[in-house]
Formats: structure tokens, C-alpha cells, sequence
């Protein structure tokens, strides 16, 4: 994840206390999705950003997982994500996703 | 309980896969605020 | 009358010591992380010269491979290799990298870059037998300098080393000791596209029927900036590219858009040809040094070798319509405004179908879509994806969703209207444009009737705003350019005759 966006997640993390943030990622596929959901729940994994080694515990989701597409508004929801929803490998998103939560997310 | 409703939300879209304005709109339909959106780019 | 592309050409610069000491990954990774495992793996997994000549999608990013060609070679491309693959391609050539720095000695005019007086002498007998390399150019190397002298301006003076083969082989000096915009870093980045840029030139040139007299001016599109610390990105790396190339009665200016700059600046080069302002405009850019190795974390870790070794340039010639060459149509411009929004879907709508709509068309009436044609190899172990197979998915889908195509035939879509990635992710390098040489060549063979070029880019990294952006636009066979002259020239006629009765019946009312 690049450094200045892990900056600003650890700043927000101290700001408003961990068990108040969600974090909601966009990537395009499965493997970047883990690593992103990594970084801010067991630190960073690549040990380049000021996250290395810091274990927030954040919530973390792809906005393609159903968890958070139950809780958009559908119409929204389609005519943002829709399109993506065909492109993108939504499985392989959510079985990256899914058991670095369980491990690393301290807040669910 | 909600996942969203209430919640301050840190969006980190991808150029290639959803980008932060439009997690932005979503979010924010389920009752988030949004204190920070980005979006990455890996080309 | 429609301007139409005469030419273009595609070249690279092999570039390993650079990975190592320029590309952003490797020197972020050295300010955080000196001891790094990465950093003292990734020298295993630098290629050499010959096997960056004979990498697929090199091949196909200068010509010698088509893309249909490339599509039928198995991914992954990093392990397979083309027969017989040779330095100079039909589009342009891959230079190796003592050449290459050598040309950036050619392209500096503040003597700036300093180099080594054996290696000069060694490189120089090779540039000797460049066929494009000529004696205006060959004056512009230096003898070369002590290497002890070079070790003292990088070790006191900050200049930014020169390596070739992990040897010091001269150096960028800063061109102002407090002026940040013109450290040696800055200078080294601009010097480097530029002798890309310059590079490409000289290949179109080459490579077409014009000669460097004739060009009325050229847009660079690349991703730098040249200025000093009063005006950042005061700019015109295009006419200082010109300069070099000798073209003599050009002048130039530079357009900005991150990748979707060279899109934008062939629409204003089509634009400014076809309003007769100029009769030959080139459109070119040359590479990028920090994005060497962008991806090399991934590559390494997977065990691929680093392939973002490249610096990449093109340059494309717009000219007056001549009656063979495709035409462009800068009415068919699709354009992502302010107001379109960020999603995907959003996007690919204002791109594709928005232009499309003013005249009827389908999604199937254009042939080839020239997308983001990013190398996938390269992107796919990145978590990146398939740049360009995304794009085709989203075309396709909304091809369905316009009752376009039929949903059933969505799979084959990117089959029929689509190609694979092939060039460096360089930023504006693969957008749109790599595919301008080979769509020529298709429409002139009369392989296609049309293509739409896409290109798109990342605005929100410059913290200005957050939006995206993109334009599009359409290249079609040309229609010929006698039938305009005839319709004149009879409205002219008749036009002529109604005066004449006119003129008849006033004298004959005021007799």
C-alpha cells in the first residue's frame, strides 16, 4: 500500500480509536485485496510503510463483498460498482479477504 | 448490527479495480462518513 | 479535409543500472529499508541485453511481432523467447544502454553530463555504425573525462551517477547548487526522456517518407517537467527535442494529461492539421525513469525477472490529408468531463459510446479498441491484473447492456475487438498509442475499416483533484480526397452564374 495513504491510516487509527474505522478497499483483484487488508490489520507486509510491524486489528472489506454491497443503497450500488462487479473476480476477492479478517481483525 | 452506519470509513480504491470517489458514493448511501479517500495506481 | 497519421514509431532503451539507482521502488527502498532483502536480490533478476531483445512483447512494441501474433504465443511471456529477434523493428529499435547514455551526452546542451574517456571511446566505435546516428550527432559526444574527476562530482559535487554494467561510467551533474527543480536528480529525468524522446523522432523520420524540413511542429506528451525553481514546469521539452532532431523549421509546445496525455495532445495535433494551422505535426514522448522497476517487489518475490528494464518513447506523425493514409476523426471524440463521475462504468460510457452516439454507431462498428495496452506479464504478477482485458470486459459489458451484442457473445468480444498488452508500463506509453503504428497498417491493408483510441489517466496522483480522466478518438479508412474539390468547385460555379443574373438584373432595373 503506498506509504503516504498507510500514514494517513495510522494517524486516523491514533485519532479516532481503531474500533471506530472501516476500512473499504477497491482493488482490482484477489491477491492486492489480501495485501491491502494485511496492512492495516498485522502491519505491513511488504515492510516498506510506517505500518511495518504495527498491528491495528482494523475492519477491513472490498467493497465487492457482500457484506458491504447488503448495507448500499442497490441503485447506487449498480451504477458505481455494477459494471466492475462483471469484470472483476469477485470469488477470488472474497476468499483472499475473508481469512486475514477472521486472523487479523481485532474489531468485528 | 450495521458494518457501516455510524462509522468513520478510510476508502483505498484502485485505478484498475473501484476507485475512491465511487466507494465514496456507496458508503456514504449506508450511512458512513468518509474521512478519507484515495485511489492507487499500479501502472 | 480529416488529417491523417503518416507514420509512427516505437522505440526502447534497455536500462538495467538504472532500475537499480533511478526507479522510485529501489530508492524508496533504500532511504526505508537500506538492508533490504529485496535490494540484494534484485540484481539476480535483471535481464541482459539479448533476452530483452527477444522478450515478445519488445518485439511487438517495435514492430517485428504483430499483436496477433504476440495473442498466439502462451502467457507467461518472460520465459519465452522469438526466434531470430533482432535490435532494429519495423517501427523503431531497443538500444542498449551504453548507447544510450552516450545519446544523453548528445542531448544535453549545458554540459551537464559528464563521461568516462574509456567508455566513451568503446561505445563510440558501436554508435559509429548506428544508422541513425550521424555526424551532427557524433559531434556532439565529448572525448570523456578522468574517472577519478566523475568520482569527485558524484561524491562532493551530488551529481547523479552514470553505471553501466554496475561500473561508473560518468555522471549528471546539478545544473544550479540550490535550485531543487534543477538538481542532478531532475536533470537525469529529463535528460533521459528527452533522449527517448529524440530517439523516436529520429526513427519516424527514418522510417517515413518525410524529411526533418518539413515539420511544422512537434507536442511532447510525456509525464516530466523542465523548469527551474521560478517556473517548475515551464516546460517545452518539445522543442528542445526538435532542436536535436534537427528540425529546423519546427517549433513546438508540451501537452499534460499523466497517460492520457498522448491522446489528448493527438487530438490537438489532428485538430490544428485539419484547421490548416500546420501541415506536419509529430506527437511524441519519450520514457520514464522512476517508474523502472515499479513493480519489482512482486517480480522478485515471484521469482520473475525484473521487467520494467525499459525506457519506452514514440513519436506519431500528423499530417494534411493525402488521400491514402487513415484519416482521424476529430468529431468522433469521446471525452470523461468533470461531471461524468468516477465509476468504472461511468468512465468507459464518456469514452466509448458518448462519440459513438452522435453519428449511430454500434459498439461492433468499430473494429479495434487501442486501450491502456499495458504488457500483462508485467502487471498480472502485480496484482494489477490484465489492464487491457479489463478494458475489453467493460467495453463488452456495456456492449450487452446497449443490446449491442448479444450476452452469449460477450467472451468473444475481446477475441474480435480487442488485442493484447504489449508495452512497458511506462504511464502515458501504453495508453492508447502503441497500437497508432500497427492500426496504420491494418486500415492500409484493409485488415479493419476503423479503430478507436482510448487513453486514459490518473489525475488524482498530482493531489490537484480527485477526478480521472480519459478522451477517445476514431481513425478510419480514408475516404479519398477528390470528391471535396469537385463539390467546391461546382457550388463555386453555380454561385458565379447567380451573381452574374444578379448583377444583369440590377443594371437593368437602374437603366
Amino acid at each position: 500500500m503506498d506509504l503516504e495513504n498507510q500514514k494517513r491510516v495510522k494517524e486516523f487509527a491514533e485519532k479516532f480509536g481503531a474500533e471506530n474505522l472501516v476500512v473499504v478497499l477497491g482493488a482490482s483483484e484477489g491477491e492486492a485485496s489480501g495485501l491491502a487488508a494485511e496492512t492495516v490489520t498485522n502491519g505491513d507486509p511488504t515492510f516498506a510503510g510506517p505500518l511495518t510491524g504495527v498491528q491495528l486489528g482494523l475492519s477491513v472489506f472490498h467493497v465487492c463483498e457482500p457484506e458491504i454491497k447488503n448495507e448500499v443503497d442497490e441503485a447506487i450500488y449498480d451504477e458505481q460498482v455494477g459494471m466492475m462487479e462483471m469484470v472483476l473476480d469477485v470469488d477470488d476477492i472474497i476468499s483472499e479477504m475473508a481469512p486475514i479478517r477472521e486472523e487479523f481483525c481485532k474489531y468485528l | 448490527m450495521s458494518l457501516l452506519q455510524g462509522k468513520k470509513v478510510i476508502i483505498i480504491g484502485d485505478r484498475d479495480g473501484i476507485p475512491g470517489p465511487a466507494i465514496e458514493e456507496c458508503v456514504k448511501s449506508a450511512g458512513a462518513e468518509v474521512i478519507f479517500s484515495s485511489t492507487e495506481c499500479f501502472v | 479535409m480529416n488529417s491523417v497519421i503518416k507514420g509512427a514509431s516505437y522505440i526502447l532503451a534497455f536500462t538495467p543500472d538504472m532500475v537499480m539507482h533511478n526507479g522510485t521502488t529501489q530508492t524508496t527502498e533504500r532511504q526505508v529499508n537500506p538492508e533490504s532483502e529485496y535490494l540484494k536480490k534484485l540484481e539476480e533478476h535483471l535481464r541482459t541485453y539479448e533476452q530483452v531483445v527477444k522478450y515478445p512483447p519488445n518485439q511487438a512494441y517495435i514492430g517485428n511481432v504483430t499483436p496477433e501474433e504476440l495473442a498466439k504465443i502462451e502467457q507467461p511471456w518472460h520465459d519465452k523467447e522469438i526466434e531470430g529477434a533482432t535490435r532494429y523493428g519495423k517501427y523503431g529499435e531497443i538500444m542498449p544502454q551504453d548507447e544510450f547514455i552516450c545519446l544523453m551526452q548528445m542531448c544535453d546542451v549545458f554540459d551537464l553530463v559528464k563521461l568516462e574517456k574509456n567508455f566513451v571511446a568503446e561505445t563510440k566505435q558501436n554508435l559509429e555504425k548506428h544508422p541513425l546516428v550521424g555526424k551532427d550527432l557524433m559531434d556532439r559526444l565529448k572525448e570523456g573525462e578522468e574517472v577519478e574527476l566523475i568520482k569527485k562530482l558524484v561524491e562532493e559535487e551530488h551529481s547523479e551517477p552514470l553505471y553501466h554494467n554496475k561500473v561508473l561510467v560518468g555522471c549528471v551533474k546539478r545544473a544550479h547548487d540550490l535550485d531543487v527543480n534543477l538538481s542532478a536528480h531532475v536533470i537525469h529525468e529529463n535528460l533521459t526522456s528527452k533522449a527517448t524522446n529524440v530517439l523516436a523522432i529520429m526513427n519516424l523520420i527514418a522510417k517515413n517518407d518525410i524529411k526533418k524540413e518539413e515539420i511544422d511542429y512537434v507536442i511532447d506528451c510525456s509525464e516530466e517537467a523542465c523548469g527551474d525553481m521560478n517556473q517548475r514546469g515551464g516546460g517545452n521539452f518539445a522543442k528542445a527535442c526538435a532542436e536535436v532532431a534537427g528540425l529546423v523549421n519546427s517549433t513546438g509546445s508540451d501537452v499534460r494529461g499523466f497517460c492520457a496525455a498522448p491522446t489528448h495532445a493527438l487530438i490537438v495535433a489532428a485538430s490544428l492539421v485539419k484547421a490548416g494551422t500546420y501541415k506536419n505535426v509529430i506527437v511524441s514522448a519519450g520514457g520514464c525513469t522512476a517508474k523502472l522497476g515499479m513493480n519489482g517487489k512482486d517480480h522478485v518475490k515471484k521469482g520473475l525477472p525484473i521487467l520494467e528494464d525499459v525506457l519506452g518513447g514514440f513519436a506519431v506523425l500528423i499530417s494534411e490529408n493525402d488521400g491514402v493514409n487513415p484519416e482521424i476523426r476529430v468529431d468522433l471524440v469521446g471525452k470523461h468531463m468533470v461531471g461524468t463521475g468516477s465509476s468504472p462504468q461511468a468512465v468507459i460510457t464518456s469514452l466509448v459510446t458518448q462519440s459513438l452516439d452522435k453519428v449511430g454507431m454500434k459498439i461492433t462498428d468499430i473494429d479495434k479498441y487501442s486501450v491502456e495496452m499495458q504488457n500483462p506479464d508485467i502487471t498480472k504478477p502485480a496484482g494489477a491484473g490484465d489492464v487491457p482485458a479489463a478494458n475489453y470486459k467493460m467495453i463488452g459489458a456495456l456492449a450487452v447492456k446497449r443490446g449491442d451484442i448479444e450476452r452469449t457473445e460477450l467472451a468473444t468480444f475481446a477475441d474480435k475487438h480487442g488485442m493484447v498488452g504489449w508495452a512497458p508500463t511506462q504511464g502515458h506509453i501504453p495508453s492508447g498509442v502503441p497500437y497508432i503504428g500497427f492500426g496504420r497498417q491494418d486500415i492500409l491493408d484493409e485488415k479493419i475499416k476503423n479503430a478507436m483510441i482510448i487513453g486514459k489517466g490518473s489525475l488524482f496522483l498530482g493531489r490537484m483533484t480527485n477526478l480521472f480522466d480519459g478522451v477517445s478518438f476514431v481513425i478510419e479508412k480514408n475516404k479519398g480526397k477528390t470528391e471535396e474539390k469537385g463539390t467546391v468547385s461546382e457550388e463555386q460555379i453555380k454561385g458565379l452564374i447567380a451573381e452574374a443574373l444578379k448583377n444583369f438584373a440590377t443594371n437593368l432595373l437602374s437603366e
